[in-house]
């Protein structure tokens, strides 16, 4: 070796400057959009260690009386049968909030992948996937979730599928369209004419460049998502007993709506917070990335 | 008589990210005489339009006008409630942008946006409004000034746009015009008649205007007084005499030399006659856009039989108005467009038409670096990154060899090993150029394309990447093709040079371009186009001549591109038949009828004065 050579990107200086980015962009949110990132994170960490925290087991009656109002004992009063509701709360919390969030990302993932494939293919593939999912979109969401149920029972992962296969075509349509762009963009022209590959130029030079628009779509998705499910739930055909989602306790507790009882408004709320907090959120990550030009 | 705009002590803020006020003008201060011109001179960035809004009392959203005063005929400007603004604008001060298609609305005939202003204040009849209107169409040169206000926006060329704003900018009679950067979006040949049309004007109604520009060349055609402006800062103010013999400050004297382009590169030493084949040599080429037909043409031509050839070391120009096919020559060279026909050679071996097919050494010996370095980097990506990818790609480079390799290309383009780190995002326009040309060179190729590498940049910017590229080709023997719709770049950088019109090539050059007549009466026209850094320049160079009368064409027949354009046409013979190639006695080539005798005669100077008068 004639001259040192001392690393220039080393991995160390691409992570601080990765820090001082991320603490650069937490300044740059406007007030709302902090509130719906303190939201999106405790419902967060809500999913993770909630059961761990949850003072009875979800199933079990510890209350006298049903339907309780807020006390020392029932912090968040009591069920239909005398259950407690924050217990079963922190357990719901992570059925909605994981199940939304895995079929948002699987189909964040599945929508993104196929239209990279589409969008550096022929014309011929790009053709046919495009249409195939125009077909699937039209289909409405319920109503496939109500068959597919129907035809299968209702499962934790059918749920899932059902979730994910249904917001795949949204996830493709705007990926595929970034995509498209993208491929115009001069430096995908120049790595084109490097002689790169395709899988090359897909993964290294037009995704990073669509990862911020589509985590913005991927929160609408998981917005989407959770509405889906604590809707199917509402209807009984979403996570079964002795399991229960946020949507599953609104309706097991309908018959305290007369009284107004906690037991049935907490899970209510629990559901507007966490789709309130994420829109907040996009809305202001995409409002900051316009005003700070492209973080 | 006093003057008319008196701005001292002018100071604007614009608040940054974390709302901290930043100055983006300090302390200006300037007076324009009454009936005089003042250009406001500056790289971007300088604050050249900034300054121009203030006259108007506007600043743009995001700025403040921080302090200062601006005085139009007495008035202070910046006192001004919302309602005397706008009664100023319009009237008393009227502004004339950079981009036309944007300030007219498509759906409306110009006519009616022309007069609009003075309808909605009521100061004329439609009937008056329209008679000066049309006044004002005569006085710009517009052809067919009775009707043409008639047309909508996107039936009149950029030009002649250009002129309907600055007629719907008089037709208040205001006492101060401002032209932003009237002439940056326009071909050359269609600037000198733009300015012509506007110096006139001015000249006859006494108006009192403000001329931006960054173009040394073309404010001396305009202006009796500059500013000169950096970083929001008056570098010199005087007589545009005085600015262009003897400048005083530093700044102001390498705006000059960067001007002022002197033969930048040597000329290459290899002799014309090399024996060896050609680094690459089209032939036939015929390319375009759109569905191809079942014999592969697509519907849209752009290039047509176009023959070209460049040597090792030397430096090809191309050479051509917006649209004539100069990039798309750059797609097929580098193999992203395939051709419709013809064949792209490369030592003598042909090159596969497609990507599909070139291998990987074929890809690294020709190198592509875009016009807008903006887009050419990708933004999520650092330097280093950006840099390493050919470097491993191509040469198998990883780890702290790589790294190594990566510095010297830094050096190479004289800028400092930290930047390694930053993104694209985080450089400046120069850096950015400079990156994208490196990447090129990390491949170490034997042909580089060049697409408008300068276009995008300022003079004085433009002219550091254009030494760097001098060097390096003698550095490292690196040949170029160069193109730019900018002659004079071109004359002072090239060995050999095509120029293309409607995507043929009407005329090459080899060895010394452009230095001796005859030409194409196109390129004749480019090179007379160009201003020269002189005031007079515009009222002696002759105005383009009407092209003389040709019976209608035949359609179907190929006829010679320039035919509509051309002020020496032949009729029964231009229109009729499609022109030879033509060898004239300075070695130059060109597709026209005329014989090298017959051009010589038709541009002879005293020729040239008897058809002006
Ligand atoms: N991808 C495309 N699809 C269809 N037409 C195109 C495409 N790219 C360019 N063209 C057309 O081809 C013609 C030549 O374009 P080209 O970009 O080669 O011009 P140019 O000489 O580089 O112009 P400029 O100086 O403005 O860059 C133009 O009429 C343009 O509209
Ligand atoms: S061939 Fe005729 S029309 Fe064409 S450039 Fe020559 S003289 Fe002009
Ligand atoms: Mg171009």
């Amino acid at each position: 070796m004639t001259q040192a050579a001392a690393p220039i990107a080393t991995d160390k200086a691409v992570a601080t400057s990765g820090l001082r980015r991320a603490g650069q962009f937490l300044m740059a949110l406007p007030l709302s959009g902090m509130i719906g990132l303190g939201i999106v994170v405790f419902w967060l960490l809500t999913a993770v260690f909630g059961p761990m925290l949850a003072p009875y087991a979800p199933g079990a009656i510890v209350a006298s009386d049903v339907f309780d109002p807020f006390s020392a004992r029932n912090l968040l009063g009591s069920d239909y049968l005398g259950r407690d509701v924050l217990s079963r709360l922190l357990h719901g919390a992570r059925y909605t909030v994981g199940l939304a969030f895995a079929a948002a990302l699987l189909a964040s993932i599945t929508g993104t992948g196929l239209a990279l494939t589409a969008a550096v293919s022929g014309r011929w593939i790009d053709e046919v996937m495009s249409r195939m999912m125009d077909a699937l979109i039209s289909i409405p969401s319920k109503i496939f979730a109500l068959v597919m149920v129907a035809a299968f029972g209702s499962s934790v992962p059918l749920l899932l599928l059902i979730a994910a296969i249904t917001y795949v075509p949204g996830a493709y349509r705007i990926a595929r369209s970034l995509a498209v762009n993208l491929n115009q963009m001069e430096y995908v022209q120049v790595a084109v004419a490097r002689g790169e590959g395709r899988v090359y130029i897909s993964c290294a030079e037009v995704l990073p460049n669509m990862i911020h628009p589509m985590l913005t779509d991927f929160g609408m998705r998981f917005v989407f998502a959770v509405l889906l499910l604590s809707g199917m739930s509402f209807l009984g055909l979403g996570v079964q007993p002795p399991d229960a989602d946020l949507g599953s306790l609104v309706r097991e507790n309908i018959s305290g709506l007369g009284e107004g009882a906690p037991a049935l408004i907490m899970p209510a709320i629990a559901i507007a917070t966490l789709t309130v907090g994420v829109n907040l959120f996009i809305d202001s990550l995409s409002r900051s990335r316009r005003t700070m030009g492209e973080v | 008589m006093g003057d008319l705009v008196q701005v001292s002590n002018l100071r604007v803020v614009a608040g940054n990210d974390a709302g901290k006020p930043v100055p983006i003008v300090k302390d200006v201060s300037f007076s324009i005489p009454r009936g005089e011109v003042l250009a406001l001179i500056g790289e971007s960035g300088s604050g050249k339009t900034t300054i121009a809004l203030t006259l108007m009392g506007y600043a743009r959203p995001g700025c403040r006008i921080a302090g200062g005063s601006v005085r139009i005929d007495g008035a202070e400007v910046l006192d001004l409630n919302r309602d005397e603004l706008t009664a100023l604008r319009g009237c008393k001060v009227a502004y004339v942008a950079q981009s036309a298609a944007a300030a007219f609305n498509p759906s409306k005939t110009i006519i009616d946006q022309v007069v609009e202003v003075v309808l909605i204040r009521g100061l004329m009849t439609r009937a008056v409004a329209e008679a000066k209107a049309i006044d004002l169409f005569r006085a710009l040169a517009l052809p067919d000034p009775e009707q043409i206000g008639g047309r909508y926006p996107h039936q009149v060329s950029g030009g002649q746009l250009q002129r309907m704003m600055a007629a719907m900018a008089l037709i208040t009679d205001p006492a101060l015009v401002i032209f932003d950067e009237p002439t940056t979006a326009l071909d050359v040949t269609t600037q000198i008649e733009v300015l012509r049309a506007f110096k006139k004007v001015v000249k006859d109604r006494g108006t009192t205007a403000v001329y931006v520009s960054h173009d040394l060349s073309v404010v001396s055609q305009m202006a009796t007084r500059i500013v000169v402006l950096r970083h929001g800062e008056v570098r010199e103010v005087g007589l545009m005499e005085q600015i262009l013999h003897a400048p005083e400050d530093a700044y102001t004297q390498a705006l000059m030399a960067a001007a002022r382009p002197a033969r930048r590169h040597a000329l290459s030493t290899v002799a014309v006659a090399n024996p060896a084949p050609p680094l690459l040599e089209i032939r036939g080429l015929t390319a375009g856009y759109g569905r191809r037909d079942s014999r592969g043409v697509p519907c849209n031509i752009v290039l047509k039989n176009i023959d070209l050839q460049i040597r090792q070391g030397r430096t090809l120009g191309v050479i051509g108005e917006s649209g004539s096919g100069k990039s798309t020559l750059a797609r097929v060279s580098a193999g992203l467009l395939p051709p419709a026909d013809g064949t792209v050679l490369f030592n003598g071996e042909p090159l596969a038409p497609g990507l599909t097919g070139r291998t990987r050494d074929q890809f690294r010996r020709i190198q592509i670096v875009f016009q807008n370095a903006d887009t050419a980097l990708n933004p999520s990506h650092s330097v280093a990154r950006i840099l390493g990818r050919p470097l491993e790609f191509y040469h198998g480079l990883r780890g702290a060899a790589r790294d190594r390799r990566i510095k010297q290309l830094l050096d190479l383009i004289r800028l400092p090993v930290n930047i390694a780190t930053r993104r694209a995002s985080e450089l400046s326009g120069g850096q950015k150029q400079r990156i994208n040309l490196a990447r090129a060179l990390a491949a170490e190729p034997d042909l580089i394309l060049c697409d408008e590498v300068t276009s995008a940049l300022d003079t004085v910017v433009g002219a550091a990447i254009l030494d760097l590229m001098g060097e390096l080709r003698r550095e490292l023997n690196v040949s170029y093709m160069f193109i730019s719709h900018d002659i004079s770049t071109v004359r002072s950088i090239c060995d050999d040079v095509v120029v293309l019109y409607a995507g043929q090539k009407v005329e090459s050059e080899n060895h010394r371009p452009f230095q001796a007549p005859p030409y194409h009466p196109y390129t004749d026209q480019l090179i007379s186009s160009v201003p020269e850094m002189r005031s007079g320049w515009l009222e002696e160079s002759g105005a383009v001549q009407t092209p003389p009368y040709v019976d209608p064409v035949n359609c179907g027949t190929d006829l010679c591109c320039f035919l509509v354009r051309c002020p020496v046409r032949i009729n029964g013979v231009c229109n009729v038949a499609m022109p030879p190639r033509v060898t004239l006695g300075n070695g130059n080539e060109i597709l026209c009828h005329h014989s090298d005798a017959d051009l010589r005669r038709l541009y002879s100077p005293s020729h040239m004065r008897t058809d002006l008068r």
